[in-house]
């Protein structure tokens, strides 16, 4: 007998070979040009590398959130703070160390960079840690602005850190990353790497969720107390998925500050924050697939809209943003469980279709009685 | 019935007391159960009889009293903890995983028969993977226990009630417990699948489980438990065997103030 397991397996095997097959052909185009066809053109500039690299970064951060979200049920909405410790700790340890000749023949290595990126992650995850254990006892609107409280102090942190942050200004001359005389620049090179660890990520969050660890936090979303008389440590669960959401969160943030150089307050503050709960709930929140799915509607969207937007309506600037506004909105009415929900009801169809399953009578009881 | 008792208690309940707010919802209620018996608690609706069932599996915490399993006392343990010590139970208001098929409800109860972890989980290391087969293999044997192997693949939310109840009993019997308590299997049920539950009740009693079930439907209580105790408004109002339970006044009393007993 297959199994639900072996089922689902297979279509997450499959649906990682699609989407592996794209990133392949789109990076061996963009590179290679073929009949000098390039997508930027084809496109009208809309999807180019660096677009491309960004929905990759992004979609490391949704991927934890969308476990966090989507599978535990706990929401967070200052997930920007922990993509900017890991942008920053990146940022400051790869600029100044180096300066400062702290750790002379470690600090001006090429492996330094790859080394902080990990330290990165363990910090991220050790403050995520001590901030989860007190914070996950709230539930629901409380969870969420207790999460949006440390987003904003994290973000006022990178803003006010005076020398070691760079204040507004941020820090610039963040080194490449490199691996010996191997250099990931130019853009090429490092789209290859943004999405071989995007497509990591999103093989770990699918392994988690199908693992005696993922089954455990959708009980937990499912019901908490049903999960804890199963043997469920629920509270447990939700700080781990907490911390490996925050330490996806760096790792991201690590990308971004190696692809811009540049690190600033500005993605990490509370508006990105939103964003990044809109690309989760966009995409399908139970859904690691649609984390990619949802970041890159949510940027093609974007894109499609400054280009064309005074095209359309004669008008430009912001009105961008009410188009896009409009647009989310008609996604969560007609698609209120995200993009992907669609797709898996369609392969549900063709399974139900191929074995000629028949699930029993539908029989609702109207029963609501509690003793006590 | 099944048997002589086996004279040592599995379950001591002493002086149990649940207060919210002002209302007193179990008062100073004592009872033992034996291990390897059918044990039931019944009474009529707002008796205190499902309070009782989360006081003792760690959902809620007690006001008052003692709560022994297997002679340790398990009153302020957490819900995952009294678990872990082999008691498991069912839901009356059904707690179906509905996100999940109904294979993984029950591989859920493996939960504490399994150990790896998050780390392990995401890179999908060999131990893991090892875990991961027993669980499913141990699971597909809880379903076939009691005839839903042939659904494993549906999702929970669409199985008809009656198999919802019988999943979540293989979910709590995944979890290899001493102690199964069963919060009123019986309701919602046809008469068919009535008599498959006894049958199953029975089986999970031999195969050396202690039962301890909270039921309203009298005839399927007196065919099926050793010892019942009846409570009313909170407190304990007789104890005995059904042929006991039948014939005594305050709980014949207790039942015509609320609803129709039938007695077989």
């Amino acid at each position: 007998m297959v199994g639900e397991e072996g089922w689902s397996r297979y279509a997450n095997i499959m649906g990682l070979g699609v989407f592996i097959a794209i990133i392949v052909v789109f990076g061996l185009i963009e590179t290679i040009e073929p009949f000098g066809l390039r997508f930027r053109d084809l496109t009208g500039g809309m999807i180019t590398f660096d677009t491309l690299i960004r929905i990759g970064i992004l979609t490391i951060v949704v991927v934890g959130l969308n476990l966090l979200m989507g599978y535990a049920g706990q929401i967070s909405l200052g997930q920007a703070g922990y993509y900017g410790i890991g942008a920053y700790v990146s940022a400051i340890l790869c600029t100044m160390a180096p300066r400062h000749h702290l750790l002379p023949g470690i600090s001006d290595t090429w492996w330094w960079p790859w080394l902080v990126i990990v330290v990165a992650m363990l910090v991220t995850g050790g403050f995520a840690y001590l901030i989860g254990k007190p914070i996950l006892r709230l539930r629901g609107m409380y969870l969420a602005m207790a999460t949006l409280g440390l987003g904003v102090v994290m973000y006022t942190v990178f803003r006010e850190g005076g020398g070691l942050t760079g204040g507004h200004d941020g820090i610039s001359g963040i080194p490449r990353l490199s691996i010996g005389n191997f250099t990931f620049w130019p853009i090429e090179r490092y789209y290859w790497l943004v999405w071989a660890v995007a497509i990591a990520v999103i093989i770990i969050g699918l392994n988690v969720i199908n693992s005696r660890v993922g089954r455990g936090l959708r009980a937990i979303e499912s019901s908490e107390v049903a999960a804890s008389t199963m043997g469920v440590d629920t509270a447990n669960y939700k700080v781990q998925i907490f911390v490996l959401s925050a330490m996806m969160a760096s790792l991201a943030g690590s990308l971004y500050a190696h692809f811009q150089a540049l690190v600033a307050p500005g993605p990490f503050g509370f508006v990105p924050s939103v964003e990044l709960v809109c690309m989760a709930a966009v995409g399908g929140m139970a859904s690691v697939w649609g984390a990619a799915l949802g970041v890159t509607f949510f940027f093609l969207v974007k894109e499609v809209l400054r280009a064309r937007m005074h095209q359309l309506l004669g008008v430009g600037g912001e009105y961008e943003l009410i188009g896009y506004g409009i647009i989310l909105i008609l996604v969560m009415i007609f698609m209120p469980q995200g993009l992907s929900f669609g797709g898996a009801k369609a392969l549900e169809w063709l399974r139900n279709l191929k074995v000629f399953r028949r699930a029993g009578d539908k029989e609702t009881e109207p029963r609501a009685e509690q003793a006590v | 019935m099944g048997g002589e008792v086996a004279g040592n208690a599995i379950l001591e309940i002493g002086d149990l007391k649940k207060e919210f707010g002002g209302l007193i919802a179990v008062d100073d209620v004592s009872f033992d159960v034996q291990r390897g018996e059918i044990f039931s608690i019944i009474g009529p609706n707002g008796a205190g009889k499902t309070t009782i069932f989360n006081l003792i599996s760690g959902v809620l915490p007690t006001t008052d009293g003692e709560i022994k399993f297997e002679g340790d006392v398990i009153n302020g343990l957490k819900p995952h903890v009294v678990a872990g010590l082999g008691l498991s139970r069912t839901f009356q208001n059904l707690q179906v995983f509905n996100n999940m098929t109904v294979l993984e409800n029950v591989m859920v109860g493996r939960h504490l028969q399994s150990s790896y972890g998050m780390m392990s989980a995401g890179l999908r290391l060999p131990g893991g993977r090892r875990e991961e087969k027993e669980i499913i293999d141990r699971s597909m044997e809880q379903l076939a226990y009691v005839g839903l192997d042939s659904m494993a693949d549906v999702g929970a939310s669409s199985l008809p009630f009656g198999q919802q109840r019988l999943l979540e009993i293989a979910r709590a019997m995944a979890t290899e417990p001493k102690l199964l308590m069963l919060d009123e299997p019986g309701a919602g049920l046809n008469r068919p699948e009535k008599e498959d539950l006894d049958a199953l009740v029975r089986r999970i009693r031999d195969s050396g489980v202690t039962v301890l079930l909270v039921e309203h439907d009298m005839a399927f209580v007196m065919g099926i438990a050793e010892r019942i105790i009846v409570l009313d408004y909170g407190e304990k109002i007789a104890e005995g065997t059904p042929e006991e339970i039948q014939s005594d006044p305050e709980v014949i009393a207790a039942y015509l103030g609320h609803e129709e007993i039938r007695v077989i």
